[in-house]
């Protein structure tokens, strides 16, 4: 039986990019808030000191700020007719855990979806024709535009500082940025980063082919910067240790280096942390959120009454406690109805591996978010009349770091291991270096996420079950894309050239990306979605997901976390000038 | 039963406390005397951090032993509510406490005396306000023969010279707020001023540095080389105020001395104090000749301080301004005494935050990391590097204090 805390205004589920900018805002309105994390605090300063930091075993290999599995995972197969088997190492993406969630471990790539990418369907549909299509592609339109968002890109950009050169001010094109970007109102907040010697033979390589290179926006500051919140960032020391590891030198964007210094001095916030909520409870009508319950350390378990609730988890965590909770309807591909668990996505990456024999590249000066990009294949930048396929990626040189352990490219046909390879490594180390793709992932009507009928969490919760595989729209877009990275990177002139498109099925045994999307889609219509234009819930008005990449109705080629970061203001926006005004469903 | 309880010292505090009765009505008068103990930082040694306001249990470490700050709340039995105006005048005055008691100079009545009996009587007004707390504290905690309070007669004799503030006529009312602060309620040199083998005041070098509880509380004066005399009066504002500036931040016991003061006073004080300050003890550029770039302690200083300290301070030594202080003609850099220097590296320090600077970056602990030698070579490069002129510091110097801060933890 679950003790009873006194009431808030607020309880927020998880202390990520997205539960730490709603609590600020929510806090600053004069809301009394609590958030509730399942992982442990963290502090820029005393969990990330840069003595230490950069321990690539740690935190690289033994990945000391993820999720353990025996805490909570989930069970995977690729169709349905297989058997879901436990997620006992977390290899193929990395959930976080703990204060920062994600934004700590990120790379810090800050991108902007493409407007055309808002009204996907629509927009395929207008251009080729429905029959373009595949039948069992569900991919649909956001129910907010680009137009819409810009204004919260913007935001989300300046509280972390993110460098970069704008291609399209107001509508007029920029030099040196991304042509094909949507309109911006501002530059970036800092210039862009300094690039390395590949990045930049790859952008004179693009160039030369006729393409319009451009540095990676990055989180990962050019120089000091103070943010709206008073906070200050510190310049990048390009020391390449971001993804997997917290970044002490305040200068990539997290949301204790850019939310939590400011948060924690609102003295109606109030953090809980190390417990994990175990499912949001409805009153008798279920149409109402009357809070959660959450489990302590010590396996008390509470219940936090609150008028107001957060689902600020992870984007697979947020689907799982959706489903647990019994809020929305679940899934079920068969019948195609429901919608809790429908539209999970993924990312399609595939990389060009060169050797430089000539040049000397320094791998290890980099950051996460450093290289030279281009923008030419991605969305519907390219005309896909004829090509079989729809989506694409952007691509480049966005090598994002050196480390010894998991940096050791060896020419083919190298020995895997031994004096032969030893030798190799050592001779290749400074001439390696590894271009990539970084590609859409529709959603399909076969790929979903539900409660899995076997196995259970230690609290003897369903674990969640995903059903996932690449499509055919899917590998044939990642073989073109990786053709036009190849075609480039030939002109680099290598000494050797190895492309890896990506292959089917999906391995959830080897590293990709840890963007999952969709399973609480945002949308106009409550049979195709499970939260409406504000990320408010259909079904119970005073919940609401917002922004975590679970609300993606399908993913797009590019990183996720700014779309999060700015649907995070957005619905920040809509709780503190519209629902609190008149609490009930916005839509 | 609590309640009961608390009620009954509540009201038992009250019927004994008549004389304070017609203050408790004097709202300005309060306002007063809250906004003095702010200046005085009284919360800073009394209020326990995250304890009852003004109970005291602060424990203070000199060089003779550990004072533990009284109880000052209106408590009858283990605060002050007994206590007469005249002996709370007298204790911030002559330091001499109820019946007499001789109080130790922690209790900084040196400074205090140039504080006037309205302002004092101000304070008293505020404290009779706060909530009572029944919490008694061992406050002499001194090993013999220092625990003699008789002792304080003798020491007195020597080191304290009661008397009002006296304006100077010859400078700005501003100036003469400003020093009125410093000297008076600030009592910035109870940390800032050397101090003689007694613990008393070096008359002859006021806010010069000095070094307690293991930190060099540095120069404050407009010298050039060693003090803050390359600050504008814009730099030290924004210092006190947020506790960050372009050129560093505040942290150990400053940290506490902004956060509870300085940050809360009115614009005007702490404009004042820089008005002040930057008036004081400024003499000629008195530095010394750097050691030379090629001496081997300065080159393996060069070394390490490429590896570890770079990334923030930068090769320049710039660092970031209100991030990563600026070690380039920094004054603490290149202190006589290189305490806080030594004890930043080996233990780390965290910034203060304030809400206009509420950051709080934090130096890590090198401790685990660099051996004695190693942080001395590298403090040596910083102080003789980009400008910077200082002694080098010594292997020996760094381990003694290695000891001594393990010991205190």
């Amino acid at each position: 039986m679950a003790r009873k805390l006194p009431a808030k205004d607020v309880v927020v589920i998880g202390l990520g990019w997205t539960g730490s900018i709603l609590s600020y805002h929510l806090a600053k309105a004069g809301l009394d808030v609590v958030a509730i994390e399942r992982g442990p605090w963290r502090d820029t300063a005393t969990d990330f000191p840069p003595a230490y930091a950069q321990d690539e075993l740690r935190y690289a290999v033994r990945l000391d700020l993820f999720l353990r599995p025996a805490q909570e995972t989930l069970t995977f197969r690729n169709k349905a007719d297989q058997t879901a088997l436990p997620i006992r190492n977390f290899a193929g993406f990395l959930p976080g855990n703990g204060v920062g969630g994600a934004g700590i471990h990120w790379n810090g790539q800050t991108w902007r979806f493409l407007p055309t990418d808002f009204r996907l369907r629509s927009h395929l549909t207008e251009r080729y024709g429905a029959s373009m299509l595949p039948e069992d592609m569900t991919i649909q339109d956001w129910p907010v535009s680009y137009d819409e968002l810009e204004p919260y890109y913007d935001r989300f950009e300046k509280l972390c500082g993110t460098s970069g050169k704008a291609g399209n001010l107001k509508g007029v094109k920029q030099e040196g940025g991304n042509p094909f970007e949507g309109w911006r109102s501002a530059e970036y907040p800092t210039p862009p980063l300094k690039q390395g010697l590949g990045a930049m033979l790859f952008a004179d390589a693009a160039r030369k082919l006729g393409h319009s290179p451009f540095p990676q926006p990055a989180s990962n500051l050019s120089e000091p910067y103070t943010n709206p919140l008073g906070i200050r960032m510190g310049q990048c020391s390009y020391c390449g240790f971001c993804e997997r590891f917290g970044c002490g030198n305040y200068s990539k964007s997290s949301p204790q280096t850019c939310v939590l210094p400011a948060l924690l001095r609102l003295q109606n916030f109030t953090a809980q942390t190390e417990s994990e909520v175990l499912r949001i409870n409805l009153d008798s009508t279920g149409k109402r959120a009357t809070g959660v319950t959450y489990v302590d350390t010590s396996g008390t378990e509470w219940e936090q009454p609150a008028d107001i609730v957060l689902l600020c988890a992870f984007a697979l965590f947020n689907v799982q406690l959706m489903l647990i909770s019994g809020i929305g309807k679940p899934y079920d591909p068969v019948s195609g109805q429901g919608v809790v668990g429908r539209n999970y996505a993924y990312q399609t990456t595939s990389s060009v591996s060169i050797i430089l024999k000539d040049k000397v590249l320094n791998p290890f000066i980099a950051t996460g978010a450093h290289g030279m990009i281009i923008d030419d294949y991605n969305g519907d930048n390219f005309d896909h009349t004829n090509l079989g396929f729809v989506g694409g990626g952007y691509m480049g040189a966005s090598q994002t770091n050196g480390r010894p352990i998991q940096t050791r490219p060896v020419p083919k046909g190298t020995p895997k291991w031994g004096a032969a390879w030893k030798k190799a490594t050592a001779e290749t180390y400074q001439h390696g270096y590894s271009l990539s793709t970084h590609g859409s992932s529709y959603s399909y009507r076969d790929c979903w996420l539900d409660l899995d009928p076997t196995y259970k969490d230690r609290m003897g919760r369903p674990l969640m079950r995903m059903t996932f595989d690449f499509h055919e729209n899917e590998l044939k877009m990642s073989a073109f894309l990786t053709e036009r990275l190849a075609d480039i990177a030939k002109a680099m002139n290598p000494t050797e050239i190895e492309p890896h498109p990506r292959k089917g099925p999906y391995d959830s045994t080897i590293y990709q990306t840890t963007h999952n999307t969709g399973g609480t889609v945002m949308g106009d219509d409550p049979k195709t979605s499970v939260l409406n234009r504000y990320c408010q819930s259909w079904d119970v008005h005073n919940l609401f997901i917002p922004g975590g990449a679970s609300v993606f109705p399908q993913n797009h080629g590019y990183n996720p976390t700014n779309t999060v970061g700015a649907l995070a203001f957005w619905t920040a926006d809509a709780i503190t000038q519209r629902y609190l005004k008149h609490p009930g469903p916005l839509v | 039963m609590a309640r009961l309880l608390a009620l009954i010292v509540f009201l038992t505090a009250c019927h004994t406390c008549a004389h304070a009765q017609g203050a408790t009505q004097n709202f300005s008068l309060i306002e007063r005397g809250r906004y003095l103990t702010t200046l005085g930082d009284c919360a800073g040694c009394h209020t326990v951090p995250g304890g009852e306001p003004f109970a005291g249990g602060v424990a203070l470490q000199t060089p003779f032993g550990t004072l533990v700050a009284p109880n000052i709340t209106p408590d009858t039995d283990t605060g002050i509510g007994n206590w007469s105006d005249d002996e709370f005048v007298s204790a911030l005055q002559e330091g001499r406490g109820r019946n007499g008691t001789r109080l130790y100079p922690a209790m900084p009545y040196t400074a205090y005396t140039k504080m006037s009996r309205d302002d004092i009587l101000a304070i008293r007004a505020y404290l009779a306000t706060v909530a009572p707390v029944h919490h008694k504290v061992d406050a002499n905690q001194l090993p013999f023969p220092f625990n003699i309070r008789l002792a304080m007669l003798f020491w007195n004799w020597v080191n304290f010279t009661p008397g009002r503030f006296v304006a100077d006529a010859h400078q700005s009312a501003e100036w003469n707020r400003g020093a009125y602060l410093v000297q008076g309620p600030g009592h910035c040199g109870t940390c800032h001023t050397p101090k003689t083998v007694l613990g008393g005041d070096k008359t002859d070098a006021p806010l010069a540095g000095a070094t307690l509880q293991g930190w060099f509380a540095p120069n404050i004066t407009a010298d050039l080389h060693k003090g803050i005399g390359k600050w504008s009066k814009d730099d030290l504002i924004e210092y006190l105020k947020t506790g960050a500036n372009r050129a560093t931040l505040a942290s150990g016991p400053m940290a506490e001395a902004v956060t509870h003061s300085t940050s809360q006073m009115d614009d005007a004080d702490v404009a004042a104090i820089a008005t002040y300050l930057l008036d004081t003890g400024n003499g000629p550029d008195n530095k010394p000749a750097p050691i030379a770039a090629d001496n081997p302690t300065m080159t393996a200083g060069a070394a390490i301080y490429k590896d570890a300290c770079a990334p923030c301070h930068q090769d320049n030594g710039r660092g970031a301004a209100k991030l990563f202080p600026r070690l380039a003609g920094s004054a603490l850099v290149q202190s006589d005494d290189p305490a806080t220097l030594g004890r930043i590296v080996l233990e780390g320090s965290r910034a203060v935050a304030t809400d206009s600077a509420p950051t709080a970056p934090a130096m890590p602990a090198f401790d685990w990391r660099l051996s004695d030698d190693q942080v001395a070579a590298v403090l040596t490069y910083i102080r003789n590097s980009w400008g910077n002129a200082a002694s080098a510091v010594t292997g020996a110097t760094i381990a003694k204090q290695r000891t001594s801060l393990a010991r205190s933890r």
